[in-house]
């Protein structure tokens, strides 16, 4: 009888990783669950495209078992708790699973609520989100009918997933009312809760830069306290305002709701708080996490998941055959931002190496840190490696788990 | 590696002005850094949450963020914005004489 692995999430993360585990071992030594309450695989990384028209929100979903290879168990069911002790998940409608090693991949979840006034009056109206589908496509009807005005994109505060989404979006937007011919008439703010426009020092130099050439005004250290839908202002703790006509507001993430109701698995907020580098819950050496779900200071993003699995594969196989794990995860992380105008610029950093210039993957490759249209291109390909090439948990060729040193230039920022 | 001097002892601290070695801080050194920022006296609250910070930093080898502060520290985020009004995390952590928290990217 072979051991079973139960995967707990079916998005980019879980996804990747029954895959890859099924493609390693085989059915008779290895049985493989993945269980998901939804059977809607949305491409997130689409999201940011649908407000300006550049995505059909259709077009972004497929079916969640569709993605997983045969031999792969799915279990379609919302989960109660899982009970580390006895080594079971339960099922919110009755029902249980056993397991020798469980993944958490259940990703992050948005928690508007948490926000005075967020979901209050003007949510849908002049308030909105583009981190989920209907959020994206009720702003995208909101945009066609704006006319003028302030536009504010407001990051309420940290971990959110993609962090550099909501730069895309500001870049993205100040393209789009430039094309429709009303730019003029509208002024645009970047707010965030950080000190700068990204965390490190010379990401948000370039990034800072850029947006104050698209005259983007840019609000730092603003920690979103309250949203007065109907006055039309984003308040911050320290009592700061900025007035909007329109605010698009990623709201505070958390981890997964059952995570809360399982004693030892998660973070204050929800996470899953692994080891950074084999990925393993401490003190619960058949648990892992992966993807937006672990509580790591990676970025959430589809790509630290994928370089994540490399890692992941490996550290459960040496687990299975009761060997020390070997595996270590470094944080990389790998990010197109897309700058407006058919132009975007790769970003490549890991735990211990922020992000800068130089090219990617080798000193001949995509220019990093600097705007081109090749890394558009590279973001719009992206889509269909991501359907057909990393969700079925192949490797990349010439891109490993492990950030390359190679092709980075080292400056002071 | 900067330094500063509190209560009459050199102390390595970074370019922020963040602790690098949080075990050389003593309470004295917290009321003078308190005062330094604007605040002029630290109330039991104030070191409720200073205190939260350093255990936080030995469980767990970062302070944590506001957040996460409000969640767990027994005092809300609101309150800890009247307490620390140029920014909790940090302004406490600085205080608490720990290093910068790192946050999130």
């Amino acid at each position: 009888m072979g051991k079973h692995i139960v995967i707990l999430g079916s998005g980019t993360a879980g996804t990747m990783t029954a895959n890859r585990l099924r493609r390693a071992y085989d059915e008779s030594e290895l049985r493989i669950t993945v269980v998901d309450q939804d059977d809607s695989h949305v491409y997130q990384p689409g999201l940011l495209f649908v407000p300006f028209g550049l995505a059909q929100p259709h077009a972004l979903v497929r079916s969640r078992p569709h993605q997983l290879h045969d031999g792969v168990d799915y279990r379609r069911a919302r989960i109660d708790r899982v009970d580390l002790d006895a080594r079971t998940v339960y099922f919110a409608v009755g029902g249980w699973i056993a397991y020798d090693v469980l993944v958490v991949a259940t990703g992050a979840r948005l928690l508007p609520e948490e926000t005075e006034g967020l979901t209050g009056p003007g949510w849908g109206e002049n308030v909105f989100t583009f981190y989920d589908l209907p959020g994206a496509v009720g702003l995208h009807h909101a945009l066609e009918r704006f006319e003028g005005g302030r536009v504010v994109v407001d990051v309420a505060d940290m971990p959110v997933k993609c962090p550099v989404a909501p730069l895309e979006f500001a870049f993205l937007a100040d393209w789009y009312f430039q094309r429709r011919g009303i730019r003029d008439r509208v002024e645009l703010t970047y707010a965030t809760p950080l000190d700068g426009a990204f965390t490190k020092p010379v990401a948000a130099k370039a990034l800072s830069g850029l947006l104050e050439r698209k005259g983007i005004e840019l609000v730092t250290e603003f920690t979103l306290g309250e949203v007065d839908g109907k006055g039309g202002r984003l308040v911050s703790y320290d009592e700061r305002e900025v007035p909007f006509d329109l605010a698009v507001v990623v709201p505070l993430h958390g981890g997964a709701e059952y995570v809360e109701r399982s004693p030892g698995l998660g973070d204050e907020l929800g996470f899953v708080p692994v080891d950074p580098h084999t990925l393993q819950l401490p003190d619960r050496a058949e648990v892992f996490a992966i993807g937006d779900a672990a509580g790591l200071s990676a970025s959430k993003a589809g790509s630290v998941a994928h370089f994540e699995g490399e890692v992941l594969v490996r550290n459960i196989g040496r687990f299975l055959a009761g060997q020390p794990l070997d595996g270590s995860f470094d944080g990389h992380a790998n990010c197109f931002v897309e700058t407006g105008f058919h132009r975007a610029l790769l970003i490549d950093f890991n735990y211990d190496t922020e992000p800068l210039p130089g090219h990617f993957p080798g000193p001949v490759g995509l220019p990093l840190m600097k705007e081109s249209h090749a890394a558009h291109l590279g973001k719009l390909a992206f889509e269909w490696l991501y359907w057909h090439s990393l969700l079925p948990g192949r490797e990349l060729p010439g891109i490993g788990s492990a950030m390359p040193e190679r092709g980075k230039i080292h400056l002071p920022a | 590696m900067p330094t500063a001097t509190y209560d009459g002892t050199l102390v390595p601290v970074d370019d922020e002005g963040f602790f690098t070695e949080p075990e050389r801080w003593t309470e004295p050194m917290g009321e003078q850094i308190a005062k330094e920022l604007g605040i002029d006296t630290l109330t039991d609250r104030h070191w409720t949450v200073i205190r939260f910070m350093r255990e936080q930093y030995a469980a767990k080898g970062t302070g944590p963020t506001v957040r996460v502060l409000g969640k767990t520290s027994g005092v809300s985020v609101k309150e800890l914005y009247q307490l620390f009004p140029k920014g909790p995390a940090k302004t406490a952590a600085k205080i608490a004489g720990i290093p910068k928290p790192r946050g999130c990217i």
